[in-house]
């Protein structure tokens, strides 16, 4: 049998966060009553004409600078044409062969190495309305009883990106995506939430045998709504292309849904004539002509973004890869890291406290005052663990300081502790007995006794070495 | 006091307004009257405007000219009950200026046509005579203004909407230079090429409403700032440089008579101080119609898709949406649209685009390029407006292509989206006869200047013979 190589290229859509649609000043964003977000532009009444929102434009160039793409000094919104109920105006104003941001590459850290996917294009379009279909088994507007249209999320700015096939394997599709959602979410220009539909991508997959020159037939694979199906819908993909050729078939160009449930994916209705969208450009709009000066302010205020970030603390921190991911989980996160380590905390240390411990509070790293959290790490090994608990989980409120739970440091002095040993070691003269004759796990029992008179604040390895000696004598 | 709504100017409205001489509602009874005795014959409006809030002059707007409340139907079925939520710039703006809105006057179906027999409500007469068409496509706003039916009106120009009637008409038309006025709100033929402008009896009315009209509109954002407009007063051209594109004046179809009056007023130019001399313009007059014919469909094609029944207009019910698109589209639309439609469709389509539309575009550099060729020599070009006359009702109908000869002289600057501005000149055959003055771009004030100079040498009669 060959040895097959997967080859995977990613479309995906970001709705933009913007505070107004992309083409009238509607109020943009996931949600509202239905159809109470809408006005004559984005309804397309007659004679309502679009306004491009210079916020998306700005948003896309930083974007496009964010996935190394040049942007075009000359881009051209285009016409695409086709009838839809979610489409009013008979034509989505989209980019064609003068896009905003073309030529990119976007890098994705991993454990063995950089890989560098290549971004075709960044382009700026308005979002369609929703459909409902209701009626007939599939939702589609073929076989439905009748359709509702919400026009609420009609003309949202949205940017498509579009990734050169340089994808191979289903894993390394879901890291890229996981990686450009998070660059996109610290950029703040959405909240790329494939829940909301706010983040969604289609993956074009085809397979060749290992050596093979140029490219297969390829599908197109829709309707994944997470990472993991994303990822699972590649695999069942690449399963079927692999096995089509292994029998002796041909795979044919098609646009196919993954169903979750079945974990199989299905054709959607063939069309019987190719699609036309009749492209041209939008007369209603000049064309976009962004400034040198906008372009490099715009480059200048992008921050420095996660996958470069990774590799910045396994190199300063001397972290693992699998640290540095995990820490790079959010930009607060990262930046709480940084104040902690920069505060003189050993930084695997620090790293295993916020990755761990403060993770599983649940505080918004955001929200926490890191040289104060820095404090309290520092002081780890003198504070009752329970203490450092409660102290995590209280880290985040304003009040936060990391005095307050130092008080609470254990007692470690001998002359403090002896007498309290004494008195235990006479109070229990059965189980003193039982460990002289041999029964060295009572010690746990009388560590426990200390413990218990002084709620916890003995410091452990003196009680240890205090009951051992007494009870040798 | 009596109103002649036959001669009055809106200048002189304003004027009888502003002395108190006339009250805003007196006024618009003139033109109620006038309407009643000659709307019936004429069919200029398509609805009319009971009641309205200003007191200023009176108006009446082409129907493609959205007006909040007021049915706004393109000419066109598909839109018989459509009343709009929204003004469009121009109404607003008209609104501002406290003109009163006496009704929405007939177009050919979405501006398509030079006659007005494309209108799905049937045609408007020329006021000259009855048994001739007004032009178009807004024939029915120039008829209205001719026949003192309104003092001024506006129309819309995309292939020469709004010169052609007024020529035909004897009326003086602008169409402005692209960008200048705000498109949004105008129900759209041809984006790049729709564009409103003023019919008015007279250049100083023209100016007015102009300066009402036009200025860069937020709404839209392929309009500009205009430079002030100046009310022209006077009465020579000295210094003026006319040229007379050779191609222009000598096209193929220009009626002798045509021919003839625009001769005098050529005359007329030199007599009045300008300097004047041929020019040539090849390549606009003899690509200009069929790059024209390319771009506008194209346009059409993809700016009448809205149309589909499913938010506002008419619905052909149907049992799914594809359908429903389709029966709605085949009962709402008349036959020139559909043509358009098809046209268009196919210009656009994949391995079509290049050779049609993509060449198109690439002709019209070439258009533009031979008129700032001649604007170096000249401040304005000097043509017929119409090659014809006001032609019989029926006529042209069932020939689309005779119709479209009747914009090829103001088709070449509309492409390379020039003023023009159409001022009476004469008669030929007792029907009035248009002048084209075609300048720079924003270069109004001097069309301005130099057909107000024209007007007063020419001395037109713009009152109908037969309605004196």
């Amino acid at each position: 049998m060959p040895e097959w190589e997967p080859v995977i290229g990613l479309e995906i859509h970001v709705q933009l966060k913007t505070r107004t649609k992309m083409f009238c000043s509607c109020e943009a964003g996931y949600g509202g009553e239905p159809n109470t977000r809408t006005c004559p532009v984005c309804l397309a009444f007659p004679g309502a004409l679009p306004v491009p929102n210079e916020t998306a434009v700005e948003w896309t160039i930083k974007l496009g600078h964010a996935l190394n793409c040049r942007i075009a000094e000359h881009a051209v919104f285009h016409r695409k044409n086709y009838f839809y109920p979610d489409n009013p105006k008979g034509y989505q104003i989209s980019q064609y062969d003068e896009p905003l941001c073309v030529d990119g590459s976007f890098v994705v850290p991993g454990p063995g190495g950089d890989t560098e996917i290549g971004i075709v294009r960044a382009h700026l379009e308005e979002d369609a309305a929703k459909t409902i279909h209701v009626g007939g088994a599939t939702g589609r507007i073929v076989g439905s009883a009748h359709s509702n249209v919400d026009f609420n999320r009609g003309g949202t700015p949205l940017v498509e990106i579009v990734t050169q096939p340089d994808i191979r394997s289903a894993d390394q599709a879901k890291r890229f995506l996981q990686l450009l959602r998070q660059t996109i979410v610290e950029l703040g220009v959405s909240d790329a939430e494939m829940e909301k539909g706010t983040l969604r991508a289609d993956a074009n997959v085809s397979v060749r045998e290992v050596g093979e020159q140029g490219y297969r037939t390829r599908t197109e694979l829709k309707n994944m709504n997470s990472f993991n199906h994303i990822a699972r819908g590649i695999e069942a993909e690449l399963r079927r292309q692999i096995e089509m050729w292994e029998s002796g078939g041909e795979v044919v160009q098609e646009t196919l849904d993954y169903e979750v449930k079945s974990d199989l994916v299905t054709a959607r209705r063939r069309k019987e004539e190719a699609d036309d969208y009749r492209y041209f450009p939008e007369p209603d709009l000049v064309p976009l002509d962004p400034s040198t000066e906008l372009v490099e302010r715009l480059r200048i205020e992008v921050p420095e973004l996660p996958g470069s970030r990774i590799r910045r603390f396994e190199r300063e921190y001397e972290l693992s890869y699998y640290d540095a991911e995990v820490l790079n989980g959010s930009a607060a996160l990262a930046a709480l890291y940084e104040q902690v380590a920069l505060n003189g905390v050993d930084a695997k240390a620090a790293s295993n406290v916020l990755m761990n411990d403060f993770v599983a509070t649940g505080v918004d790293p955001a929200a926490v005052d890191g040289t104060e959290l820095g404090k309290l790490i520092a002081a780890r090994a003198t504070i009752p663990r329970e203490t450092f608990t409660r102290a995590l989980t209280e880290s985040g409120d304003p009040q936060f300081r990391a005095e307050t739970y130092l008080g609470d440091a254990l007692v470690a002095d001998t002359a403090e502790l002896e007498p309290l040993v004494v008195r235990i070691l006479a109070d229990n003269p059965g189980q003193v007995a039982a460990y002289k004759g041999g029964k060295q796990g009572l010690l746990g029992f009388f560590v426990g006794q200390v413990m218990k008179k002084t709620r916890g604040r003995a410091d452990p390895k003196i009680v240890n070495e205090l009951l051992r000696a007494k009870l040798r004598d | 006091m009596t109103i002649d709504t036959l001669r009055l100017t809106a200048e002189e409205a304003k004027g009888l307004l502003e002395r108190g001489d006339v009250s805003g509602a007196e006024l618009r009874a003139a033109y109620r009257e006038a309407i009643d005795a000659r709307n019936e014959e004429l069919h200029c409006f398509l609805t009319l405007v009971d009641s309205d809030d200003n007191e200023g002059v009176p108006i009446a707007l082409k129907d493609v000219i959205s007006t909040k409340g007021v049915r706004t139907t393109a000419g066109s079925k598909i839109l018989e009950n459509y009343v709009p939520v929204f003004d469009s710039t121009v109404a607003e703006r008209c609104k501002a200026a406290g003109l009163q809105l006496l009704g929405k006057t007939n177009t050919d179906e979405f501006a398509m046509g030079s006659s007005t027999e494309n209108s799905a409500y049937g045609p408007s007469k020329n006021p000259w005579d009855p048994t001739r068409v007004p032009g178009g496509s807004g024939g029915g706003s120039a008829a209205a203004v001719s026949a003192g039916l309104a003092p001024w009106a506006l129309g819309s120009d995309t292939g020469g909407s709004i010169k052609q009637p007024s020529a035909l008409c004897g009326n003086v038309g602008l169409r402005p230079t692209y960008g200048t006025v705000s498109r949004y709100g105008i129900v759209a033929f041809a984006s790049s090429l729709d564009q409103v402008g003023p019919v008015t009896k007279n250049v100083r009315d023209n100016a007015l409403l102009y300066g009402i009209i036009s200025g860069r509109d937020d709404s839209d954002s392929t309009t500009v700032d205009v430079p002030p407009v100046e009310l022209p007063d006077g009465e020579d051209l000295k210094g003026l440089r006319v040229g007379v594109p050779k191609e222009l004046n000598e096209a193929e179809g220009i009626e002798p008579g045509v021919a003839a009056a625009v001769r005098r007023a050529i005359d007329l130019c030199a007599s009045l101080g300008a300097d004047v001399g041929e020019c040539e313009l090849p390549r606009s007059v003899e690509y200009g119609m069929a790059c024209y014919y390319l771009i506008a469909p194209a346009e059409a094609s993809s700016n009448l898709s809205r149309y589909d029944g499913v938010r506002y207009g008419l619905r052909v019910p149907a049992d799914n949406y594809y359908e429903l698109v389709a029966r709605t589209r085949d009962a709402g639309f008349g036959d020139e649209p559909k043509r358009r439609i098809m046209l268009g469709t196919y210009a656009l389509s994949a391995g079509y685009y290049e050779a049609y539309y993509g060449q198109a575009q690439k002709v019209r550099t070439v258009i533009a390029r031979e008129f700032d060729a001649a604007f170096e020599r000249f401040d304005v070009l000097i043509s017929p407006t119409s090659p014809m006359v006001a032609f019989k009702l029926g006529e042209k109908s069932e020939n689309p292509l005779a119709m479209y000869l009747a914009d090829v002289l103001t088709i070449p600057p509309n492409m390379a989206g020039l003023p023009g501005l159409s001022v009476p000149c004469g008669l030929s055959e007792g029907l009035p006869v248009g002048l084209q003055l075609i300048g720079p771009q924003f270069s109004e004030n001097t069309l301005f200047r130099a057909g107000h100079a024209l007007e007063l040498a020419i001395g037109f009669d713009t009152v109908p013979e037969r309605l004196r």
